[in-house]
């Protein structure tokens, strides 16, 4: 890597690290209902909203209640996203006509956005109405997003409090979240994007007469859309012309603005943030990318805040970071040594003042490898899932780490709120194995960690090897499963891995050659995110109400500090063993081993 | 359950209203105010006011007098702009060095005394199918070829690759790149000039 | 008895035979359900043996050689472990039969009449119920626990502390009760039976002894739980693996699908069993090793509690403190030589008997030469102390001497038409603020001086106060004396805190007010008044030497009555915990190098180029495994040595702790797999077994 990436790299941590600290505390204030600025704009809004719905906002839930609303909540999102797709032929705002979306695909997409996976089986421009990106994924990107969050906020009640049942009502803090977080960074970032040349219009697509007029050749097909097929059963091909180019537009900035935000990461066109219109500059590139962890590392702060011990925070968030820095070293130096492949064809890969070089395949020339890289590292890190390179297009080291980093269970940085409450339910591993250590039964922020929160905690950690490996084993064995897959060989396998192990663990990437609109990918991965996100929600609000009812511990001597390098340290071996022990043996058969034959056979 | 109905309905509602209409509305007010061209797409118009194209989306060339931009993998053809995709071919894939041959051939084909190893980003498909950029050795790499096609010096061709040449944003962010079909629409401008 | 016997060698070997024996009578379903970890393992060895029989009968997946060499290691496994566990259990169980002979059925003398003198009729001890009272003689023994409610004697109670000097039991006070099995060597009691059969302190010692009430700890059942988390993400990890391998085969179209015998090898190398294995043998062997220091814990909550004590309450006397306080210096009064106080004192003290008394005779001595005089040549009348006036003294020649507390000399001196000079007071005010008992000595109504009675602080009892202090743990002192003393001991003795002029009920209110801030407090006690406090407490000591209802209070009862041990109990609580936690951490770093081993060898035929994690460089797939399996059982094996004694306990805060832990277990687990399965590999090559 030259100077210029490594400066990339370092300006983005800066950023990421510096901007973390004041929207953290803003959010902590804003859990904590004090007076903010948009508060006092937006407080009779609020009101307004609590009365309409006849919610008791003064009124606190048990973690049972609260997980209840949670899920009722979200299903109902969910089936007003399905409800959306499979209507949008004769609903409004669909200038290019596009048909109702499959019942599977549909089923598929509701499950996606409501979990804050973002899964995207389908073709942004080529099959979602306005109406149903506007008022089914937008919404759902906001909604989801602070589900994510609220969980979060009532297991740190968990810790905050003491001797109580509840653990906050979980209407206000989705509201809040909304209003007061998601809202407002949501237009800021939209308007900016579109400074850079993101498109925000209900205009119908634009159409532009191309340079060079365009020949092509396309199957031709009967009237019932088979290929026709000549004497020898080759298919007939006609040539076309064309003189023009359909330009897709839409209201783009608008959602990818929260999609990025919210960690959900759903894109507007097919190719995601590798769009020129969703992500037109390198600009635009950065502050994306800035929006994928900033909420998640900012959450660490909010946090160590409202715990009363900021230190705590910095520990969290120094473990994601370190984990991360050494993970986009590693991706980005697998991606700028490139495909020996490639250059005993005599393409030129190396890095030079003309040209990034490196593996260009699938890459954008705008972003280059390091930003290819480090976004990818990002979008996997955080549960997001967008993508301004093709994953499937890495070299395979390069590859694994985005899948090795989903595997980890979203917690380096992870999801918003569902990436530090899982990072949470490791640091009580981490704490229990260390007071072990040392001869005490071990405490977390005062609070003791006995076998009902290792039971939940194991739940959280079993449940997501379990959807990937019993489900990529699934895929495997079942000949629905492999005739998706696109590359042959070890790669094929990559894939199927990487699906299953992005909607187990509600990312929403792909290594995007395996044809995942197929009923059975669509029901399978359904499923997967489906478990994973609320299987692990309700043990978190469980382990939260768990908290929140026993007693403080108070700190002495003798207490296990957790705010120190050491504990930042044990941390972070705790996620990669379990995740490097888990996964070794099925990463070996995938990139592993196709990176050796990489390497053996160029 | 049944008591949360009443505020899971009524709330999914009016944040529905919120999030999926009230903002996305506002964004694009505020958008259409303030940055019009971008928010329509960045289109390029010639001097009738028709569209030719957008400076974010790149469009496909085969002649050897254009500049090539990077393979476009979509689907039915190249640069579809209503079908963004990559090629998701594999590192390991023998399609995938296929194709890089094939495209290698290409080039060759018509620039034959040209031995230079090719640029990568100029044989290997782009991420979105649409990359309107390819890198400066890419340019470069065709500068010979597009001159002699146009039979113009090559010095002037060079020319005006360095003068499409969009540095790093604010000399950090991204690489260092050329716009294609800018660069195009500028040979044919400056064959138009040249002409009468 | 039985420290002795029972710090026997780890290895005796009549205890190996035995729990040899008791490795195999482990061997049913029953028995190895109790344990998830190892009962996973015991599958895999079912499954394996089915595997092998199937070779004999021609239809093998590997050869009969391998998959038999791979069975017979498993059980190995299994085996071992139970070893582990037979072998911390075997301690225990010699204990427990040492403690039957004690319990042999002794013939009672039932009195019909609650007191000395009345009728009885012989029955059965064994038929004692609670509420009876028995007349024990010299030579009888005690047929059952109880207090003594008449008479004095000396009593053997060898058989229950190991301590063969006699010990006094009395009716009232703190010693009077007395334990069934043991014996009365002089004079007689009368005792009020206290506890039903089955029911007595020799009862319950011999069940916890033996484990028949052993419950698993707190802790023990949340680290079972991520065991079990552990061993089902392995299961996933290995069974998933056939179907993944399946594929491979097919897509790369060369070599075979991995087969059972190296998924099951692969999955028990990969489950935790080095602490599944040796878990329960850590938690008997640490109520043993409580037992070495002769407590016994009624629960193994109660030593895992242990280790997590934040708060100590020390009695002073007897545990901070030497029992006697000691004359340590004469303060004269303005007019009088210090060798005249001495003088007087001495002649006051010549017939008192207590500690202090003789303390004051000694002090004198040493200091101005001054003999003890032959108390009946001098004529003298000694006046014994009373709780009415609360002096002691003499009268002789004429001369009254007095020596008491200072209000009840003032009070003399006033009444002798005496004046009690200020500077008296002021005198006596310095000494208590030293921590010392002020004795005031008058002569008729002239004030003498004071006598400077200093409580001796135990040698070494500060550098355990220090060391707790590391430990993390608050210590408390608790005395009856003033604030001042109070304060002047607790400064002395390095304690963190003390309650000063305690009384049953400040004690009681002090844990409670700890246990509010949720902080878990430990205590000894042995009177009957400390028995709300016992009860309260979270760890309660009863010396053995207190009342019944001290040790019925407590959870834990020091034989040995010494008040420090409360300090060793810490110790083995926090060994336990560590113990656990450092196998824990041991067993899953271990992971790493037998993925390493195995990995490459299971798919070498489907993808050769795996070989390039072959690190180790092990010489052929089948040796690969086999020797990751082999090291897997013998780690099992070479542990339990330190399974039994715990790992050492070393004062040094928190965070340090876990560091030095984290680099002997942690990555001595990541590197001692890598060296001992390239060894095993090595042995097997040269031996040609593979």
């Amino acid at each position: 890597m030259n100077e210029a990436g490594f400066l990339q790299i370092l300006i983005y941590l800066i950023a990421l690290l510096v901007l973390s600290k004041p929207l953290g505390v803003y959010m902590a204030r804003v859990y904590q209902d004090e007076s903010i600025v948009a508060n006092t704009w937006f407080a009779g809004l609020e009101r307004g909203l609590y009365r309409l719905c006849g919610i008791q906002d003064k009124q606190d839930m048990r973690w049972q209640q609260y997980a209840g609303a949670l899920l009722v909540f979200n299903l109902l999102g969910l089936l007003v996203v399905y409800a959306l797709q499979t209507c949008q032929d004769w609903l409004p705002l669909n200038p290019q006509t596009l048909p109702a979306i499959a019942p599977d695909s549909a089923l598929n997409t509701a499950i996606s956005f409501a979990t804050n996976t973002n899964w995207q089986g389908y073709a942004g421009e080529a099959s979602m109405s306005y109406l149903t990106q506007m008022l089914g994924l937008t919404v759902q990107n906001f909604l989801s997003a602070a589900s994510g969050m609220a969980v979060l906020v009532a297991l740190i009640r968990g810790f905050s409090r003491r001797n109580t049942s509840s653990i906050g009502n979980f209407w206000v803090d989705m509201t809040r979240t909304t209003l007061y977080i998601l809202l407002p960074l949501s237009l800021l970032l939209a308007i900016a994007l579109v400074g850079q040349g993101v498109v925000q219009t209900f205009d119908r697509y634009a159409t532009v007469k191309l340079q060079e007029p365009l020949t092509y050749s396309t199957p031709t097909v009967d009237a019932v859309g088979h290929a026709v097929l000549d004497a020898q059963g080759h298919p007939i091909t006609q040539t076309q012309q064309s003189q023009e180019q359909t330009l897709a537009l839409g209201p783009a900035a608008s959602q990818i603005a929260i999609k990025q935000l919210g960690t959900n990461g759903g894109g507007f066109f097919n190719a995601n943030s590798a769009h020129p219109y969703e992500n037109p500059t390198p600009l635009s590139n950065f502050l994306e990318m800035l929006a994928i962890l900033l909420i998640p590392a900012a959450l660490c702060h909010t946090f160590g805040f409202l715990v009363g011990d900021s230190r705590q925070g910095w520990t969290l968030l120094a473990a994601m970071t370190l984990v991360f820095v050494a993970l986009v070293f590693v991706t980005v130096s697998a991606e700028q040594h490139g495909n020996p492949a490639l250059t005993s064809l005599g393409v030129d890969q190396a890095s030079s003042i003309q040209q990034p070089g490196g593996n260009m395949e699938g890459k954008e020339a705008r972003f280059g490898i390091v930003n290819s890289a480090l976004w990818a590292v990002a979008t996997t890190a955080a549960s997001n899932g967008s993508v301004n390179a093709m994953h499937d297009s890495f070299t395979p080291i390069g590859g694994m780490i985005p899948m090795w980093l989903i595997q980890l269970g979203e917690v380096i940085f992870g999801g918003v709120g569902s990436g530090l409450y899982g990072m949470i339910v490791f640091a009580l591993v981490a704490v229990f194995i260390a007071g072990l250590m040392i001869g005490r039964t071990p405490e977390y922020l005062g609070k003791k960690i006995e076998a009902f929160e290792m039971q939940m905690a194991a739940v959280i950690i079993l449940i997501p090897p379990l959807l990937v490996l019993g489900g990529t084993a699934l895929a495997v064995m079942t000949e629905a499963g492999k005739a998706s897959i696109l590359n042959p060989g070890a790669h094929g396998f990559s894939e199927v891995l990487y699906a299953l192990s992005s909607a187990g663990n509600n990312n929403g990437s792909a290594f995007a050659g395996l044809s995942a609109n197929v009923p059975f990918y669509n029901y399978l991965l359904g499923l997967a995110m489906l478990v994973s996100r609320y299987g692990l929600m309700i043990p978190v609000l469980a382990i939260a109400g768990s908290l929140a009812a026993k007693k403080h511990v108070p700190v002495g001597p003798g207490t296990l500090p957790t705010h120190t390098p050491l504990f930042a340290v044990l941390l972070i071996i705790t996620v990669l063993m379990v995740g490097a022990l888990t996964f070794v043996p099925a990463l070996a058969l995938g990139p592993i081993v196709e990176q050796l034959h990489m390497l053996a056979h160029p | 359950m049944t008591s949360y109905f009443r505020p899971a309905v009524t709330l999914l509602l009016l944040m529905t209203i919120i999030t999926g209409g009230f903002y996305p509305a506002l964004v694009t007010l505020l958008a259409q105010s303030v940055f019009p061209a971008q928010a329509n797409g960045s289109l390029i118009r010639d001097k009738q006011g028709q569209a030719i194209g957008s400076t974010q989306i790149g469009q496909g060339f085969s002649q050897a007098r254009y500049f090539w931009g990077r393979p476009s993998a979509t689907a039915p053809y190249p640069y579809n702009a209503t079908a963004s995709g990559g090629s998701n071919l594999g590192p390991t894939n023998p399609a995938l060095r296929d194709a890089v041959a094939q495209r290698i051939q290409a080039l060759q084909q018509l620039d034959l005394d040209n031995h230079a190893p090719v640029p990568v980003d100029l044989v290997t498909a782009s991420a979105s199918g649409l990359d309107p950029h390819i890198s400066i050795a890419a340019a470069n790499y065709q500068v010979k070829r597009v001159a002699e096609a146009r039979q113009l010096p090559e010095s002037k061709v060079r020319d005006l690759v360095d003068s499409h040449i969009e540095p790093r944003q604010w000399r950090v962010f991204g690489e260092a790149r050329v716009n294609v079909l800018g660069l195009n629409l500028a040979l044919d401008a400056a064959a138009q000039t040249a002409r009468p | 008895m039985t420290h002795k016997a029972l710090s026997a060698s780890l290895f005796d070997s009549d205890l190996l035979k035995q729990a040899v024996w008791e490795a195999f009578k482990k061997l049913t379903p029953q028995q190895q359900w109790k344990n998830p970890v190892m009962f996973v393992v015991y599958l895999g060895s079912l499954l394996t043996t089915c595997l092998w029989l199937q070779t004999l009968a021609g239809a093998g997946e590997e050869s009969a050689g391998f998959i038999l060499t791979i069975t017979v290691w498993l059980w190995f496994t299994v085996l071992f472990a139970n070893f582990a566990e037979a072998a911390a259990e075997g301690r225990s169980k010699a204990q427990a039969a040492f403690l039957r002979t004690a319990k042999r059925d002794i013939a009672a003398k039932k009195l019909d009449e609650p007191r000395y003198g009345s009728d009885y009729s012989k029955i059965a001890g064994s038929s004692l119920v609670k509420g009876d009272v028995v007349l024990i003689e010299a030579g009888d023994f005690v047929p059952g626990d109880g207090d003594v409610i008449e008479g004095v004697a000396s009593v053997d109670e060898s058989a229950i502390t190991g301590e063969s000097a006699p010990v006094i039991r009395e009716s009232g006070g703190d010693f009077s009760s007395v334990t069934g099995g043991t014996r009365v060597l002089s004079d007689w009691l009368v005792v009020r039976i206290s506890a039903n059969p089955g029911e007595t302190f020799l009862d319950r010692m011999i069940s916890m002894v033996e484990g028949a009430k052993r419950q698993k700890t707190p802790n023990e059942i949340a680290l079972t739980i991520l065991l079990v988390a552990l061993t089902l993400v392995f299961l996933m990890a290995t069974v998933t693996l056939l179907p993944f391998s399946l594929y491979s085969v097919e897509t790369s179209g060369s070599g075979h699908p991995i087969s059972i015998t190296v998924l099951v090898a692969l999955l028990v190398c990969l489950i935790p069993t080095t602490i599944g294995g040796l878990l329960s043998a850590i938690g008997v062997a640490g109520i043993g090793r409580m037992m070495q220091k002769n407590v016994i814990a009624t629960s193994g909550r109660a030593v895992e509690a242990a280790g997590d004590v934040d708060v100590l309450l020390l009695d002073k006397t007897g545990t901070i403190t030497l029992g006697n306080r000691q004359a340590a210096a004469f303060i004269p009064a303005k007019g009088i030589s210090e060798k005249q106080l001495a003088d007087a004192a001495q002649l006051a003290s010549l017939t008192d008997e207590t500690p202090e008394g003789r303390s004051i005779v000694v002090l004198a001595k040493q200091k101005f030469g001054l003999r003890e005089r032959d108390v009946q040549s001098l004529g003298a009348t000694f006046i014994h102390f009373s709780a009415q006036t609360r002096m002691s003294g003499v009268n002789l020649q004429g001369r009254q001497i007095r020596k008491g507390a200072e209000d009840a000399i003032k009070q003399y001196v006033i009444e002798q038409g005496g004046r009690f000079p200020d500077q008296m007071q002021k005198m006596v005010v310095d000494v208590a603020r030293r921590g010392s008992t002020p004795l005031v000595v008058a002569d008729s109504k002239q004030a003498l001086g004071v006598i400077e009675l200093k409580d001796i602080v135990k040698g070494g009892i500060k550098e355990r106060f220090i060391e707790l202090r590391q430990m993390g743990i608050k210590t408390i002192m608790i005395t009856g004396d003033n604030r001042l003393t109070a304060a002047a001991i607790a400064a002395e003795a390095g304690v963190d805190d003390f309650l000063a002029e305690a009384t049953p009920e400040a004690k009681l209110a002090l844990i409670r007010q700890h246990q509010a801030d949720g902080r878990l407090v430990a205590m000894t006690g042995d009177g009957t008044n400390d028995a709300p406090a016992l009860a309260q407490a979270d760890v309660a000591v009863a010396m053995n030497s207190g009342t019944q209802a001290a040790k019925e209070a407590g959870n834990m009862v020091d034989l040995d009555s010494n008040p420090t041990k409360l300090i060793e109990i810490v110790e083995t609580g926090k060994q336990m915990l560590m113990t656990r936690g450092a196998l824990t951490t041991f067993s899953v770093a271990n992971d790493v190098a037998k993925y390493f081993a195995i990995i490459p060898a299971a798919f070498a035929t489907t993808y050769p180029a795996l070989n390039v994690l072959n690190v180790m460089g092990l010489a052929t797939p089948a040796s690969a495994i086999l020797s990751a399996v082999i090291f897997n059982a013998l780690i099992i094996i070479a542990l339990i040595p330190l399974a039994l004694k715990g790992i050492k306990y070393q004062p040094l805060g928190a965070e340090k702790l876990l560091q030095n832990n984290l680099l002997v277990y942690g990555v001595g687990g990541l590197i001692v797999p890598f060296i001992g399965i390239k060894a095993i590999d090595l042995v097997l090559v040269t031996m040609n077994l593979v």
